[in-house]
């Protein structure tokens, strides 16, 4: 075949060389392209392939009382993940897991729930382990693949229950909080405060967590954990200094546990100036508890209380303000000048007082006879309070009243506090009744007793009382700063207020209580009784001391407590406490009060139609928080 | 002083190609995790021993011999894959075909392999044997139908891979056969329809430029309207022959067009080779270090993704050290195709240099997503003992052509 004489062959050759060298060329530079021009592209690539990030914690800041002493702090601390190929190989490491440090079924369905969510990352499934646990674990590491332990600093609070409210809890990020974007920066596990100041300054407190890489096959196995990137140290939080006194909510602490074991209710302790000085509620948790997950058991527990240990009594609850009231309507009238503290009003008490054709009762049924101003402050006299009341008028206690911020919440950096009710106007009465639905004298005996459409916080008439201790401003309560930096200001004049200060010293020192006053304390004050339609009543006290010059205002409200006067022994207490200094001990501080019980508030509506009661709906938690898991 | 040993470039290709693939071979199996290519480099230098052994013995056979024998080893082959067609077994990655021969349980080899070498003696017999190149269709349909048969047998195991081998053997040795490249691009042009199909526009601006060719050309009038039909045709088939690929040869072909369509699956294998490649960089991770391969994220990296462990692992230069030792070996055989005694044997190394060629472009260019992506052997790095085997023999035969061309006097021309 002549094809394949050598010159025709040598033709064809040349052709097919140059093919080859095409295919060569062409080769060269799709290689060329993807190693040389693309190299970093799949360099990452591969490195994304290969690493999975462990983020390391970062130390919470350190929570600090006025003095330095710490609130939360953090202890040493390790945490066990599991890096997991698939979900059901993490089930199967699960189970042998289970066999070494046990877990509950519901447990690990958390644990697998928080896997699917994150399946690239490492799952935590001991939040806290201790170093028994971790020895233990580290023993049987050769059959719990991807098994990773890091040592985390751990929050502790080495005051547990006794700051519960105050400094909250940590926990893992909820997912409802991620999309919020409540915690900016919080990825899914990451630890951020869940209540109280933890949450509040969870954005100071948080640090930035750092980066670990481990490296991983092709299935997503572990392979090496040590050495195989850079890791990027975490950036600790920032301390915070608070206005906290640490040994006084201490004292609360115990003086409670001691006395008053099993009672409901709150105690907050102010300086004129607004600063926190304590804020109680009782009954309360271990905050500890929630580090590094609660176990479910401990979160119904806490969730099925009947006494709802969640809830913060000082910020979380509204009662009727009650007596301690009556000071804001004897401040109305002295504002508006309808009356003076000599003022004695038309009808004497007899034991009540008949308007209309209705008697309404003194809460003393023999009677405290004709008054002025400072005697019926210091004997709590209704009769008194409802003939100012009525001499005030409706629309002016419900304009001064907002003035006086019993319509908005006191503004203290605390999440969740609750908003006081309170109408800013009649109209709210039409709203509510239609417009001849309610008598607006009834309505105005409520409020000059401090009952009705009125309830308040404990932190809220604190605030009041402040204002009362100094000179007619109260600035916003704040523990780590201020929120707002508007003052309450009541718009009395100096004499009114120190003749208000003494009408309230005479309620410790003269009144029914007269003789039985802390003997080197002169401590101003006024108790309460709030009307709750489920069980006992309330009982209020709120004082301040020295009553002359004073540095510390406390509020507390104890449920069922019946009286004031069975409060006002423990606010006695603590404001020697404060006022004379831990070395003075537990002086036997023993204050007398009348033990005035409220009358049930007045029916403002025609009797068909049940009796008003704000305490049936404003005692109602907020919702408690999802669980957070271990 | 002529020199009458063996041909020492070939021998120095060869060698160096082996020795680097065992190398890299080796490196394959040093892996983080257990993986089926541990250890397989010993087993490779048993199959290399076989191979020398094989070659030493194909040496001796003279191309008179293996021109007779021609025909029995095609019949053969055809024989033998029509078997494995009904016994045949799939294995590692390619379970479900059946391209595997065994006996008793015991895998004795992939037919195709020796089916490729059957089809290359048949073609170089029946073109060697012609008085004039084929220069119309109609003389190319008997050296299609040679290549044809066991094209279609391996594609029904199926096998795309290994049947694209016997189209490029076909067109290459058509060529070196002397038939004029435009009859060959008119032979290609159904196949090319059927491709361009996929898109109207593209088939419509094909169709217009065919027949502008088609009038240069000018064929026979007949062939030249057949031809036409023929890719209007193939045109209309596309779809419906799309439709009948099994999904997962669909989703290579898919994939190929954009990998990222579906990176956990059929893209997978696409992904990560590209990665291990263009992770390397200039000079790579080292030899034995590469991650991709040492973490099992690279697919067969003993056998089908082997050229990536060495772009991971000895980077851009490893790799184009890699590329031109086989374009040595390309041109090296050339030469010897050149110089062959006769027809039929020229042929026949031709032949092999396209089983050659069209294996290693295959191979490499799917590392890069140059080519789609067909399980297919890359020659002398690859492991697999029934390729190797067919590689060291034909190694054999391409030393007795270059012998015999020096004895004849050819070798310095």
């Amino acid at each position: 075949m002549n094809e394949f004489h050598s010159f025709r062959r040598a033709e064809r050759a040349v052709l097919a060389r140059w093919f080859f060298v095409g295919a060569f060329l062409l080769l060269t530079v799709a290689f060329f392209r993807t190693q040389v021009v693309q190299h970093e592209r799949f360099r990452l690539r591969a490195e994304k392939n290969r690493l999975r990030i462990v983020p390391l914690a970062a130390p919470r800041g350190v929570i600090y009382d006025r003095n330095g002493l710490v609130i939360a702090d953090n202890v040493p601390g390790y945490a066990v993940k599991l890096l997991a190929p698939s979900a059901d190989s993490l089930r199967a490491v699960l189970a042998r897991f289970r066999t070494v440090v046990p877990l509950d079924s519901s447990e690990v369905s958390a644990i697998l729930v928080r896997y699917r969510q994150a399946p690239y990352q490492p799952v935590v499934v001991l939040g806290t382990g201790d170093f028994e646990t971790v020895s233990r674990l580290e023993e049987h590491r050769a059959v719990l693949p991807g098994l990773v332990i890091q040592s985390e600093p751990r929050r502790y609070y080495p005051d547990g229950q006794a700051v519960a409210h105050l400094v909250g809890y940590v926990g893992e990020v909820s997912e409802r909080d991620l999309e919020t974007d409540r915690f900016p920066g919080a990825q899914l596990g990451t630890v951020v405060g869940r209540a109280g100041l933890e949450k509040e300054y969870d954005a100071e407190l948080r640090g930035q967590p750092g980066i670990h890489y481990v490296e991983v096959n092709a299935r997503g196995r572990l392979v090496r954990e040590e050495d195989v990137a850079p890791t990027l140290a975490a950036i600790p939080g920032e301390a915070i200094r608070t206005t906290i006194d640490l040994a006084l909510q201490r004292y609360i602490d115990s003086l409670w546990n001691a006395a008053l074991p099993g009672v409901r209710g709150s105690m907050v302790a102010l300086t004129p100036s607004g600063e926190v000085l304590a804020l109680y509620s009782a009954p309360g948790y271990d905050p500890n508890e929630f580090v590094g997950g609660i176990s479910t058991t401990a979160w119904r527990k806490l969730n099925d209380d009947p006494a709802r240990p969640l809830l913060d009594r000082a910020i979380q609850t509204r009662y009727p303000p009650a007596s301690p009231f009556k000071l804001a309507i004897a401040a109305m009238a002295l504002k508006r000048g309808v009356a003076t503290f000599s003022t004695h009003m038309p009808e004497p008490c007899r034991g009540g007082l008949q308007v209309g054709n209705r008697y309404f009762r003194c809460w003393k049924p023999e009677g405290h006879g004709s008054l002025d101003l400072e005697g019926a402050i210091a004997k709590s006299c209704d009769v008194y309070f409802y003939q100012l009341g009525l001499r005030i008028g409706l629309d002016a206690i419900l304009t001064d009243g907002v003035l006086m911020g019993f319509k908005d919440r006191s503004g203290i950096d605390l999440e969740n506090e609750i908003a006081p009710i309170y109408p800013s106007n009649a109209a709210y009465f039409d709203r509510k009744y239609g417009p001849r639905g309610w008598s607006k004298w009834g309505a105005t005996l409520n409020f000059s007793i401090g009952q009705g459409e009125n309830t308040q916080n404990v932190l809220n008439m604190t605030r009041f009382y402040a204002a009362l201790a100094s000179a007619g401003e109260a600035p916003t309560p704040y523990i780590v700063r201020r929120r707002r930096e508007d003052v309450l200001n009541l718009g009395l004049d100096p004499d009114q207020l120190a003749g208000i200060r003494s009408a309230l010293i005479a309620v410790v020192e003269r009144g029914t209580a007269a003789g039985s006053r802390s003997i080197d304390l002169a401590i101003a004050g006024k108790t309460g009784t709030a009307q709750n339609s489920h069980g006992e009543d309330h009982g209020w006290f709120v004082g301040f001391a020295p009553a002359d010059k004073p540095t510390i205002i406390v509020g507390s409200i104890m449920e069922f407590a019946e009286h004031g006067s069975n409060v006002a022994p423990y606010v006695a207490k603590v404001l020697h406490r404060y006022v004379a200094g831990p070395a003075s001990g537990d002086a036997p501080v023993t204050i007398v009060v009348p033990a005035d019980s409220a009358p049930r508030a007045v029916q403002i509506v025609p009797d068909s139609i049940p009796q008003v009661d704000p305490v049936a709906d404003d005692t109602t938690p907020p919702p408690p928080p999802p669980p957070s898991g271990p | 002083m002529r020199n009458l040993g063996p041909d020492r470039p070939l021998i120095a290709a060869v060698v160096l190609l082996a020795a680097y693939g065992l190398l890299i071979l080796y490196s394959a199996g040093q892996t983080d995790v257990v993986t089926q290519a541990h250890g397989v480099w010993q087993r490779q230098l048993v199959w290399m021993a076989v191979g020398v052994v094989a070659a030493a013995i194909v040496f001796r056979f003279s191309f008179r011999l293996l021109e007779w024998l021609a025909p029995a080893a095609y019949g053969l082959g055809i024989l033998v894959l029509l078997v494995t067609l009904v016994v045949g077994t799939g294995q590692g990655t390619a379970a479900g075909t059946r391209s595997w021969l065994s006996i008793g349980g015991h895998q004795l080899g992939q037919p195709a392999e020796f089916a490729k070498l059957a089809a290359i003696l048949m073609l170089a017999r029946y073109l060697s044997s012609l008085r004039e190149s084929p220069r119309n269709l109609r003389e190319l349909i008997a050296p299609c139908l040679i290549a044809g048969l066991p094209f279609l047998l391996v594609l029904k195991q199926p096998d795309l891979g290994s049947a694209i081998v016997f189209i490029g053997i076909l067109f290459l040795m058509l060529f070196w056969a002397g038939v004029k490249p435009s009859l060959l691009f008119m032979l290609a042009s159904p196949g090319l329809s059927l491709l361009l199909a996929f898109n109207t526009w593209t088939w419509g601006v094909w169709m217009i430029v065919l027949a502008v060719l088609l009038f240069l050309w000018r064929p026979y009038v007949v062939e030249g309207v057949f031809l036409y039909v023929v890719n209007s045709v193939m045109g209309a088939l596309a779809i419906p022959l799309w439709q009948r690929l099994a999904p997962y040869q669909q989703n290579r072909l898919l994939t190929f067009l954009n990998p990222e369509i579906d990176p956990r699956a059929a893209g997978y294998h696409a992904i990560q080779s590209r990665v291990a490649i263009g992770s390397g960089g200039w000079f790579g991770n080292g030899f034995l270090e590469g991650p991709q391969k040492r973490l099992a994220f690279l697919p067969a990296q003993h056998t089908d993704f082997i050229f990536s462990v060495v772009g991971e692992e000895l980077g851009f230069l490893g790799v184009l050290v890699a590329l031109l030792l086989f374009l040595g070996l390309f041109l090296v055989v050339l030469r010897i195709a050149r110089r062959a005694t006769d027809p039929f044997a020229s042929l026949v190394v031709f032949g092999i240099l396209a089983l050659f060629f069209t294996h290693f472009f295959e191979n490499v260019g799917m590392t890069v997503n140059l080519m789609p992506i067909t399980g297919i052997p890359l020659p002398f790095f690859s492991y697999g003992g029934s390729f190797f085997l067919a590689s060291c023999i034909s190694v054999g035969l391409l030393l007795r052509a270059a012998w015999d061309a020096r004895l004849s006097g050819y070798a310095d021309v």
